[in-house]
């Protein structure tokens, strides 16, 4: 490898305690686009984070250009030439392109700004990122990939030696990744070493040269992603040895669409939105638990959102039962008989202040209401039912929801969706975060429930949950449905094998060797 | 022996700091209350007459129309600043059309009152524009609105027995603002504690996204508050107008946000959102006014003090109640 630029070695980072970087190296290269991925909670921002001074260290040392560095502030890794670029990009949208980039540090004559060298400067810096922007222009003409190009022409004119991109496309078009690659391969070009945060593989593969995988805060390993198998990459990522899927007999799953017999509780058809979601085809039969497998940004999560109405798509369509529902209004979703159980308990489950009774029942309220007044007596006989049938453990039902445990809040978000009686339910890493107990409880539920006819949809991060919860697996990457599993196919080994190569399009054998 | 005893009572003590933090908003502004009552019903001479009582509780009266919407709007985590406006509104609205009859000019004081207040509600929810802002501006332009209505902001003075009933009548000895107070304040307790829309009103404040996900309809919801809020503060616009027997669009309500805010603040309510009183907005309204009747009378048997150190006063309240109220750590 050509001469490092940066090097990153023990880096250790504790929270509260909780250690979320332990001992971990990075070592970036001049003009090289290394790759930086993990699951969540990896420690890939922490990381960054450190890298760029937002975060001091517990242990550990940095050397730039083989002198010892200590960042004590965002700026001062930008005086000597470590950016970050985020996506949310923090520009004034009133000012121009030019004022942007220099910020700060315009270039002053006889103490007034130099406008005429801040605008060329400026355009010689776009023109040699390969970018047709007018320095002139205000920012907030220019929509948002242009935008976070000049956010990155602002990291450049540092005199960058290291830039991060962190899920630098996320809010981009196809044809605005391509404007953005060219830029990457400018930079290359120029010497700077760049890190580059994606979920996406595609994207890893297109333009990085090696990768370094972080799992739960540790260092996994650094690799030439040219002669790194994508399965290599996902069991390195999710922690399985490739020995262990390598045993078993069965070959690939054979790819199907069509659900075991008769018309489906729930088919969406071809959601797409953006580059998030793909033309993805899910469907449910009743009685039915189908896993929905991928890895972290996949689509697993839009692909609920979209057919619960919470989010709005380009294109596609949901039915229930053969009717359509209208998309993008949770309200229908819901009379019609879809429950959506979120995977961000505190930010979009709990309401905080409310009693577990009125948390149990706000879904159920209509029902509850006759002329806007709520019949406590039927509320009362709803939230003794579910809270036993469930095992909620609270001190009464009035006490505050946010005073439960983790599992104890899942359940009383299960029963508020449980309690309106759904045709289809839909499980957004239903056990994330919480203990033992409440997950056997949880799961055994909703396995009973599946058995009287509900339909379920199970995302899950956890492989052996989708492996003995689920009677088929929809894998997800990128955005689009990569393959399905069913019945005995369904194990650790053919889920990865999936995630890392199925592909509906071009369909590879994946067992090697 | 001595080890288990000491722990046991810093964990009780420690109960109790938590006990008093959360009844703090509420039985701490009734115990304030309280305390206010009784030390001028001892020390200040002429406070403890019933003709005191009536005239304390007609004075609160508007305020407490105008902070039982408040609380909502404030429960739902925004803040409706225009309500003194909208009582100028509904004022103007009211003494311009007494020619079409007395109960024709207040249910179209009371409707524009209202259409002003789904205004906001509409911005607020459908342009995702602060509530701050947006009411801002409605106190601006509401204003300039009622002088318009009012023919450049004349003082229209006029002679309707029966309107002027709404505010200076009395039922027995009960003047007619106070049973109109008393019994919204029993309408906004019995909305927050028996409807849906109440819980509907807490879950948006508490978790917004939450709330959404959960089917509540968010915009609905938001636009009813800040009409009911519009109603709530055209009625006290009305009160206040026939109290006076004419309709003053430059004064009607001037600053009265402010003490409907202050009211629903030491009454308990979270600025937050998700949390409210009803009864604590009404003993914050009360906690101010008897603070300023004292002190205008000569409290504890001294000379009427001037109004500005009743001001101060009213501010340490404040302080002190949203201090009892901060978010708690863990």
């Amino acid at each position: 490898m050509s001469q490092t630029v940066l090097r990153m070695q023990g880096i250790t980072k504790v929270f509260n305690n909780v250690p979320a970087l332990s001992g971990v190296d990075l070592e970036l290269a001049r003009g090289e686009v290394h790759a930086l991925v993990g699951e969540n909670g990896a420690g890939k921002s922490t990381l960054i984070k450190i890298m760029t001074g937002a975060y001091s260290r517990d242990a550990g040392t940095i050397t730039l250009e083989g002198k010892h560095v200590d960042f004590r502030s965002p700026q001062d890794a930008q005086a000597v030439g470590v950016v970050a670029v985020y996506q949310e990009v923090n520009l004034l949208t009133f000012r121009t392109v030019a004022e942007n980039i220099y910020l700060g540090r315009e270039p002053r004559r006889w103490g007034l700004i130099d406008w005429k060298r801040m605008n060329a400067d400026a355009a010689a810096l776009l023109k040699s990122l390969g970018l047709e922007i007018d320095p002139r222009a205000t920012l907030g003409s220019l929509n948002i990939a242009l935008r976070q190009m000049v956010a990155l022409a602002r990291g450049v004119s540092f005199g960058a030696k290291v830039v991060v991109l962190d899920e630098p496309t996320s809010s981009l078009t196809e044809h605005e990744v391509n404007i953005l690659y060219d830029v990457i391969r400018r930079l290359k070009e120029q010497g700077t070493a760049i890190v580059y945060i994606s979920h996406r593989f595609d994207e890893l593969y297109a333009v990085c040269d090696r990768v370094t995988i972080l799992r739960d805060g540790k260092l996994v390993g650094t690799r030439e992603l040219a002669s790194l198998e994508k399965l290599d990459l996902v069991c390195l990522m999710l922690g399985k040895r490739r020995e262990e899927l390598r045993q078993g007999t069965t070959a690939f799953a054979k790819l199907e669409l069509t659900p075991a017999g008769g018309a489906p509780l729930l088919r969406a058809e071809n959601l797409t939105r953006g580059r998030r979601l793909n033309d993805v085809t899910v469907e449910v039969a009743r009685g039915e638990i189908v896993g929905l497998a991928g890895l972290l940004g996949s689509g697993r999560t839009e692909t609920a959102r979209a057919i619960f109405g919470a989010d709005p798509i380009d294109s596609g369509s949901v039915y229930l039962e053969g009717r359509p529902l209208g998309i993008g209004s949770v309200g229908r979703a819901i009379a019609a008989g879809v429950a959506f159980l979120t995977e961000d308990r505190k930010a979009e489950g709990i309401i905080p202040d409310l009693s577990v009774r009125e948390n149990l029942t706000l879904a159920a309220l209509p029902a509850l209401t006759t002329l806007g007044v709520v019949s406590r007596s039927r509320q009362q006989a709803i939230v003794e039912r579910f809270m036993g049938r469930l095992g909620i453990k609270a001190a009464s039902a009035d006490q505050k929801i946010r005073e439960l445990s983790g599992g104890n809040q899942q359940k009383v978000l299960l029963a508020r969706w449980l309690c309106r009686n759904p045709k289809f339910l839909i499980m957004d890493e239903p056990t994330r975060g919480i203990d033992i107990g409440a997950k056997g409880e949880i799961q055994a539920l909703v396995n009973e429930l599946a058995e009287s006819g509900l339909g379920v949809l199970m995302i899950s991060s956890e492989l052996e949950e989708l492996v003995e919860g689920s009677s088929r697996v929809v894998v997800m990457r990128d955005g689009n449905c990569v393959g399905e599993l069913r019945g005995a196919d369904i194990s650790q080994r053919t889920i990865i094998q999936t995630m890392a190569e199925g592909s509906a399009s071009d369909q590879k054998a994946a067992t090697e060797g | 022996m001595e080890t288990t005893a000491t722990v046991s009572t810093t964990r009780r003590s420690g109960n109790l700091t938590s006990r008093l933090g959360d009844f703090g908003p509420t039985y701490g502004a009734l115990f304030a209350l309280v305390l206010l009552v009784v030390a001028n019903a001892i020390f200040t001479p002429y406070f403890a007459t019933l003709s005191n009582l009536w005239n304390v509780l007609q004075l609160v009266s508007a305020t407490v129309l105008v902070a039982v919407g408040m609380t909502m709007v404030i429960a739902t985590g925004g803040i409706d600043l225009s309500v003194g406006s909208i009582m100028a509104i509904a004022s103007a609205a009211a003494a311009v059309s007494f020619g079409r009859g007395t109960a024709v000019a207040i249910l179209f004081a009371l409707l524009t009152a209202c259409a002003v207040g789904a205004f906001n509600g509409a911005l607020v929810s459908g342009f995702r524009i602060q509530p701050i802002i947006v009411t801002l501006a409605t106190l601006i332009t509401g204003r300039g609105a009622a002088q318009v209505i009012s023919n450049g902001g004349q003082l229209i003075p006029f002679s309707n027995p029966g309107f002027e009933y709404l505010g200076k009548g009395y039922i027995g000895p009960v003047p007619v603002p106070v049973v109109i107070m008393l019994a919204v304040v029993a309408a906004g307790i019995f909305i927050m504690r028996a409807t849906s829309f109440g819980r509907y009103v807490l879950a948006i404040g508490g978790n917004e996204a939450a709330a959404r996900l959960a089917g509540v309809k968010v915009h609905r919801t938001k636009i009813a508050v800040y009409a009911f809020s519009g109603l709530l503060a055209g009625l006290a616009g009305l009160v206040e107008t026939a109290r006076l027997g004419a309709s003053d669009a430059q004064k009607v309500g001037l600053y009265i946000e402010l003490d409907a805010i202050a009211a629903v603040v030491v009454g308990g309510t979270a600025l937050t959102g998700g949390r409210a009183t009803i009864v604590g907005t009404l003993i914050g309204a009360l906690i101010m006014q008897v603070i300023t009747t004292s002190f205008n009378m000569g409290p504890f048997g001294l000379n009427p003090l001037p109004y500005s150190w009743g001001l101060v006063f009213k501010a340490a309240i404040i302080l002190l109640a949203v201090y009892i109220q901060r978010p708690k750590l863990a």
